[in-house]
């Protein structure tokens, strides 16, 4: 009896991983580490958990859970409200719709998936801040920032298939698979 | 199983298309009402600074080790260039002296008011997030603490920008370099006046030159207190040219801020509302 509660509790921790992890990485996001004498370019972090957790556990990340985290990154960022909330959903229904297309595949084509999705995503915030301040911003520090957050994609994804290992097996897998 | 799937998908199409049309309300009701936001922001933001300023120790450690490796290795030729550097400044300093002392009585003889003098707060940066639209940092006080909206931010070496967003226990800065940022200024010996403007690159541009400037790479720019933003006479940065254009490289150092000093002169002027206060063209440049 104490056994299979505290398996539930375990069960229901883990489950909140995907969760956790977003949330850290917007966090982590906000951290004062530059390079010493370069301009601040910090990677978009949060896009690439909701890329891996929409293509390889939708479940277990809820797409209200998704917008949240996008308000909060618009609230620490200081970007207009909404505009993260409206990316971060979008690329995660996106995701969430191609699972067949890219699970199983190799990781490379993964990589390329992700790439064109940061692609759409930089070019939705630039569009979408630039009628919101009413002014076309200049796109370079956007444009340096997708080219970061690709690069890193892969880093980011080894951390993400550590604690994918951890969690409990979908009960959807005949569904996503 | 697969019975529901239809259904699921369905359901799942559904709660995505009302999260998009939220955002997007959010994004209009944002437009309409900045102020809102403002407060919502920083509310959010207040919540966050005690994790922030928690994780961002170990960062903050390891940027100063790496700091501290960099230096050990130019340790000799930096001992060299700081004496250097230390005999010029005693050589400054006597000047300075004189000069102040001769300012001081050339004051007296004409009843010169002085400014109010400043007060300062002191804060860390815990949030840089280098973002593409914004150039602005976070910093770990805030209103408990006297911060002020509109304050100026200066770090050792001169201003870096000023508080746009004031939380209980947080508060923004917006840097010099951001889109926003205007800032009126003199350049050089004579005192020209100009608007020193962000546009998210490192360096900001110089806007509404006079028709005859005299101004050349190398000469320093400091804030003219003009419009009641800034307090007049803080060191902003040195003026480069350009493509075609003059611009600032400024003293504040990109990325490497982990103090800041908030000067408040009581000063209230454009700052309320910068973007209206100093209306800048930026399709006239």
């Amino acid at each position: 009896m104490r056994d299979s509660s505290w398996h539930s509790i375990d069960g229901a921790a883990r489950n909140l991983t995907p969760s956790l992890l977003t949330l850290l990485l917007v966090l982590f996001g906000q951290l004062p580490f530059a390079l010493p004498g370069q301009m601040a370019v910090t990677p978009y972090f949060v896009l690439m958990a909701v890329y891996y957790w929409g293509l390889h556990r939708s479940d277990l990340l809820p797409a209200g859970v998704v917008f949240l985290i996008g308000l909060l990154q618009d609230a620490l960022e200081g970007e207009p409200f909404g505009v993260n909330a409206f990316v971060l959903v979008a690329v995660y229904w996106f995701v969430a719709s191609q699972q067949r297309l890219f699970r199983g595949k190799h990781f490379v084509v993964v990589w390329w998936g992700f790439a064109i999705a940061a692609l759409l995503a930089a070019l939705a915030r630039w569009i979408l801040v630039s009628i919101l301040l009413g002014m076309a911003i200049a796109p370079w520090g956007l444009a340096l920032e997708f080219l970061v957050t690709v690069a890193l994609y892969p880093v980011l994804t080894v951390a993400f298939t550590l604690a994918h290992k951890t969690l409990p097996r979908s009960d959807l897998g005949e569904f996503l698979d | 199983m697969r019975a529901s799937m239809p259904f699921r998908y369905g359901a799942q199409r559904s709660t995505f298309t009302l999260l998009l049309l939220l955002s997007t309300a959010i994004m209009l009701i944002g437009k309409a009402d900045p102020t809102l936001y403002e407060r919502t922001r920083m509310a959010v933001t207040d919540l966050t600074v005690p994790v922030l300023g928690f994780i961002s120790q170990p960062v903050v450690a390891a940027s100063r080790l790496m700091d501290d490796i960099r230096n050990a290795a130019t340790v000799y030729q930096d001992n060299v260039a700081l004496r250097e550097e230390n005999e010029r400044l005693h050589r400054w300093r006597a000047v300075a002296q004189g000069l102040e002392s001769e300012n001081a009585r050339l004051r007296q003889m004409l009843n010169f008011a002085p400014e109010a003098p400043a007060t300062y707060i002191s804060g860390r940066v815990i949030g840089d997030s280098g973002g593409a639209f914004l150039r602005s940092v976070l910093l770990n006080i805030g209103a408990r603490e006297g911060v002020r909206k509109g304050a100026a931010a200066v770090d050792d070496r001169g201003l870096i920008g000023r508080i746009a967003e004031v939380g209980e226990w947080s508060s923004r800065v917006l840097l010099v370099t951001d889109l926003n940022s205007r800032i009126p200024v003199f350049v050089g010996e004579n005192r020209q006046r100009a608007i020193m403007a962000g546009d998210n690159t490192d360096m900001p541009y110089l806007a509404h030159l006079p028709a005859e400037i005299s101004i050349v790479a190398g000469d320093l720019v400091i804030t003219s207190g003009h419009g009641g933003a800034f307090p007049a006479g803080l060191p902003v940065g040195i003026v480069v040219r350009g493509e075609g254009e003059l611009r600032v490289q400024p003293f504040l150092s990109a990325g490497r801020l982990e103090f800041v000093r908030l000067m408040d002169f009581g000063l209230t002027g454009v700052i309320q509302d910068q973007t209206l206060g100093v209306a800048e063209s930026r399709t006239g440049r």
